[in-house]
C-alpha cells in the first residue's frame, strides 16, 4: 500500500488521496472486497481488527515471498555458525581439548542450530516488517476519526487515488452501493 | 451483529454434569464444542475489557504490589553488590559443590521460561485455539523468567565484568571461546531463546499496541504506543504477511524451545559425574521445564483473572487444560525419576549406584522427599475433574510444583557433587544468607517486570481472541460456527 508522502509545505493544497468506506461485520467486508476486486481496482486495501479468513481470496492477495527470506536467513545462520566455529577453534586459535579433534561437526551442531534459528527468526520478523514497510509513522488515514476503530471493531475498505481507474465520483458510487456505514474522502 | 454467548451452547445440566458457575465451559460433551470466551462479548467489549486495564487510573493495589516487589528487587541488587565487592565467598559454594545455588536458580528460571513459548508456538502449530487467551502473559512470563535466569550464570562466573569472555568477541588475549564445550552451547542457546521469545512476544503485540494507540487519551501514552505499534493499520495485505511470519516464528520456536533445555541438560549430561552422566537428561529436563512452566502460568493466571476481571477470557476450561498438561508432564517427570534409579542399578556401576542410594537415604534425603512428593504425588490430584476445576486445589498443586521443581534442580546439583568418587573430598553444602536472599530477590526482579507488563501492555492477545469468536467468521459458509466458538 502506498499513500501520499508527508506534506512538508503547510500551504500546499490538500487533495483527496483515498476514499474509505466503513463496515461493521466480516460478512460485509468480504462481500465488499469481492465487488471492489471485480471492479478492477488494484491500489486498494481493507483494514480489519484481526486477520479475516477468506479475505486473501476475496481481495486477490498473492502469497508472500516471506518464506524465502526466512530460508535465506536460515542458510546464512547455518553457514555463519559453521564458519564461526571453524574459524575461531580450528583455524585462528586451534587448541587441543581432551584429545578431541580440532574440528568435528557433531560438537558444533548445537551452536550451528541456534544461529540457524536466530537468523531465520530475524528473517521472519524483519522480513515481514520490511515487506509491510513498517515502521511508518505518518499515514493520512490516521487523520480520520472513523479509521481509529479498525483496530477495535470496524472494517474499512480504502481505495487510493493513485489507482489507474480511480475517479472520485465513480469510486464513491461503487463504495456507496456496497451498503457501508459511511463513505469518506481522505485528504492530505 | 451476533454476540458470543454460552446460552445457545448445550446445557450441561441435562446430562447430569456438575455445573461450576454461570459461565461454566468445562463440561465434557463431545457433541458440542465449548466456547473459548464466555459471557456476552462482541469485538467492542473484548477491546474494552482488555485495554481498559491499561488505560484506567492505576489501582492502589498495584502500587502496593509494585512496592513489595521493588523491595525484593532492591534486596537482589544488594546481594549482587555484596558479591561483586566481596567475591564468590559470600555464597555457600565450596569445593565439591562449586555450582551451588546460582546454577540451581539458573536452571529453575530457564525451566519456567519454557511454558510461554510452548503455549505460543507448539500449541499454535497444533491449532489449540484455547492458547489465545493465555499466550500473551505466558510469553511475558517466559521473557522475565529468562531475564532472571540470565543473571545467575553471569554472576556465577565470579567476575561478572568479564562475562563478555563468554561471547565470541575478539579480545586482548587473542583467545576464543571453546566451541566444544556445552557451557558455550548454553550461551548460544539461552541468548537465542531470549531473543526469539522477545521477537515473538513483540510481533504478537504489534496489533494490540495499535489498538491501545487508537484508544489512549493521554499524549505520552499515544506517543509511546504509537511508536511501538510501528504505524500498524490492520491492512489485510499486512495481516497476510504478518500471519505467515507468525506461523514461521512458531515453527522456528518449536524446535528452539526443545533445544534450549536439552542444551542446559548437556551441561550436566556431558560431564563424567555419576548422577549427571546420563542420556535421559534432555527429554527429562524438557518435560520438567514444561511441567514447572505451566505450574507458574497457573500460579499467575489464577490471581490475574480474579484481580483484572479476565474470567470471561481465561475460563475454567483454560485452567483445566493447563492442569491436564501439568498432570501429563508430571507423569513424565515421575517416570524419569524412576528410570534413573533403574538405570543406576542396571548399569552395575558402583559410583552411580551409590549416588542414587545417597539421594533418598543420604544427608539430603529431605530435599529428595520434598522433590518427589511435590512433583510426583501432588499432581496426581489432577486425575479428578473436581480437583482440576477447583481454584484452591489447583493453586495448592501449582505451588507444590513450583517448590518441587526448584528442589529437583537442588537435588541434581547438590547430591551429585557433594559426594563424588573420593570420600576424602566429600563435603556438605550449606547455603548462606546471601544465597537465600538472592533466590528470593530474583522473584523481586520477576514480579517487578511482570507488574509493569500488567500495567502498561495488553495482557490478553486482543486480535487473536477476536479471531476465535464465532462472529469473526463469515456466516454463509461456516454454519456450524454459529453455535460455539472453537475451531
Amino acid at each position: 500500500m502506498v499513500l501520499g508522502m508527508p506534506t512538508k509545505n503547510p500551504d500546499a493544497q490538500s487533495k483527496v488521496v483515498a476514499i474509505i468506506a466503513e463496515f461493521d461485520s466480516v460478512d460485509a467486508i468480504l462481500a465488499a472486497s469481492e465487488k471492489v476486486r471485480d471492479a478492477g481496482y488494484t491500489k486498494w486495501d481493507t483494514h480489519t481488527p484481526f486477520p479475516v479468513h477468506g479475505i486473501d481470496d476475496a481481495m486477490g492477495i498473492k502469497p508472500t515471498i516471506l518464506p524465502w527470506l526466512v530460508l535465506g536467513g536460515g542458510i546464512t545462520g547455518c553457514l555463519g555458525g559453521l564458519a564461526l566455529a571453524w574459524y575461531t577453534n580450528a583455524f585462528e586459535y586451534p587448541f587441543l581439548t581432551s584429545g578431541k579433534p580440532q574440528f568435528s561437526l557433531p560438537a558444533n551442531i548445537p551452536v550451528i542450530f541456534e544461529t540457524t534459528v536466530l537468523l531465520s527468526a530475524f528473517g521472519a520478523v524483519f522480513g515481514m516488517l520490511g515487506l509491510n514497510r513498517l515502521p511508518w509513522h505518518y499515514n493520512p488515514l490516521f487523520k480520520k476519526k472513523s479509521f481509529s476503530r479498525v483496530t477495535n471493531d470496524r472494517f474499512v475498505v480504502v481505495i487510493e487515488a493513485t489507482d489507474p481507474i480511480f475517479d472520485v465520483q465513480r469510486t464513491t458510487d461503487l463504495l456507496n452501493s456496497l451498503t457501508p456505514i459511511c463513505v469518506e474522502e481522505v485528504e492530505d | 451483529m451476533t454476540t458470543l454467548t454460552s446460552d445457545n451452547a448445550h446445557n450441561p445440566v441435562a446430562d447430569g454434569e456438575k455445573v461450576l458457575g454461570p459461565n461454566d465451559n468445562a463440561y465434557q460433551d463431545p457433541t458440542h464444542r465449548a466456547p473459548l470466551v464466555v459471557g456476552k462479548h462482541n469485538f467492542t467489549t473484548i477491546t474494552e475489557t482488555v485495554t481498559d486495564l491499561n488505560l484506567r487510573k492505576t489501582p492502589k493495589a498495584w502500587y502496593v504490589a509494585f512496592a513489595i516487589s521493588n523491595c525484593l528487587l532492591l534486596m537482589f541488587l544488594y546481594c549482587i553488590y555484596e558479591l561483586i565487592t566481596k567475591g564468590v565467598g559470600v555464597w555457600g559454594n565450596n569445593n565439591p559443590v562449586a555450582w551451588g545455588f546460582p546454577i540451581v536458580n539458573f536452571v529453575f528460571w530457564v525451566g519456567i521460561g519454557h511454558a510461554g513459548t510452548l503455549i505460543s508456538a507448539i500449541l499454535f502449530l497444533f491449532r489449540q485455539n484455547w492458547r489465545t487467551s493465555i499466550n500473551r502473559f505466558a510469553e511475558a512470563m517466559t521473557i522475565f523468567a529468562v531475564c532472571c535466569a540470565g543473571a545467575f550464570p553471569a554472576l556465577h562466573v565470579g567476575r561478572p565484568w568479564l562475562a563478555y569472555w563468554l561471547f565470541p568477541i575478539p579480545n586482548q588475549m587473542g583467545m576464543w571461546p571453546q566451541f566444544r564445550s556445552p557451557l558455550l552451547w548454553d550461551v548460544f542457546a539461552v541468548n537465542t531463546y531470549a531473543t526469539v521469545s522477545l521477537l515473538f512476544w513483540y510481533v504478537g503485540m504489534i496489533p494490540d499496541l495499535a489498538t491501545l494507540r487508537d484508544r489512549c487519551k493521554n499524549k505520552i501514552g499515544q506517543f509511546l504506543y504509537g511508536l511501538f505499534s510501528l504505524g500498524w493499520t490492520g491492512s489485510s495485505r499486512h495481516w497476510h504477511r504478518y500471519e505467515k511470519a507468525y506461523l514461521l516464528l512458531a515453527a522456528l520456536a518449536t524446535p528452539l524451545v526443545l533445544s534450549v533445555h536439552s542444551v542446559v541438560s548437556f551441561d550436566f549430561a556431558t560431564s563424567q559425574l555419576p548422577g549427571w552422566h546420563t542420556t535421559i537428561f534432555p527429554p527429562y529436563f524438557v518435560a520438567g521445564a514444561v511441567f514447572g512452566g505451566f505450574a507458574m502460568v497457573v500460579t499467575l493466571a489464577v490471581p490475574a483473572r480474579q484481580w483484572f476481571g479476565l474470567k470471561d477470557f481465561i475460563t475454567m476450561r483454560h485452567l483445566e487444560n493447563m492442569n491436564k498438561i501439568i498432570l501429563a508432564t508430571g507423569m513424565i517427570v515421575g517416570y524419569a525419576y524412576t528410570t534413573e534409579f533403574f538405570m543406576a542399578w542396571y548399569s552395575g556401576h558402583h559410583y552411580e549406584q551409590f549416588t542414587f542410594l545417597n539421594r533418598p537415604f543420604g544427608p539430603y534425603s529431605w530435599a529428595f522427599a520434598v522433590m518427589f512428593c511435590c512433583n510426583v504425588f501432588a499432581p496426581q490430584l489432577f486425575w479428578f475433574k473436581k480437583c482440576r476445576t477447583s481454584i484452591p486445589i489447583m493453586m495448592f498443586v501449582a505451588m507444590c510444583v513450583n517448590v518441587g521443581m526448584w528442589f529437583e534442580r537442588f537435588v541434581i546439583v547438590t547430591t551429585s557433587l557433594h559426594r563424588d568418587f573420593l570420600p576424602s573430598s566429600w563435603d556438605m553444602f550449606v547455603p548462606t544468607k546471601i544465597d537465600i536472599m538472592m533466590l528470593i530477590g530474583s522473584f523481586g526482579l520477576f514480579f517487578t517486570l511482570f507488574l509493569l507488563f500488567c500495567r502498561f501492555l495488553p495482557m490478553v492477545a486482543i486480535s487473536e481472541v477476536k479471531n476465535v469468536t464465532p462472529q469473526a467468521h463469515a456466516h454463509h459458509d461456516h454454519d456450524e460456527h454459529h453455535e460455539g466458538g472453537q475451531h
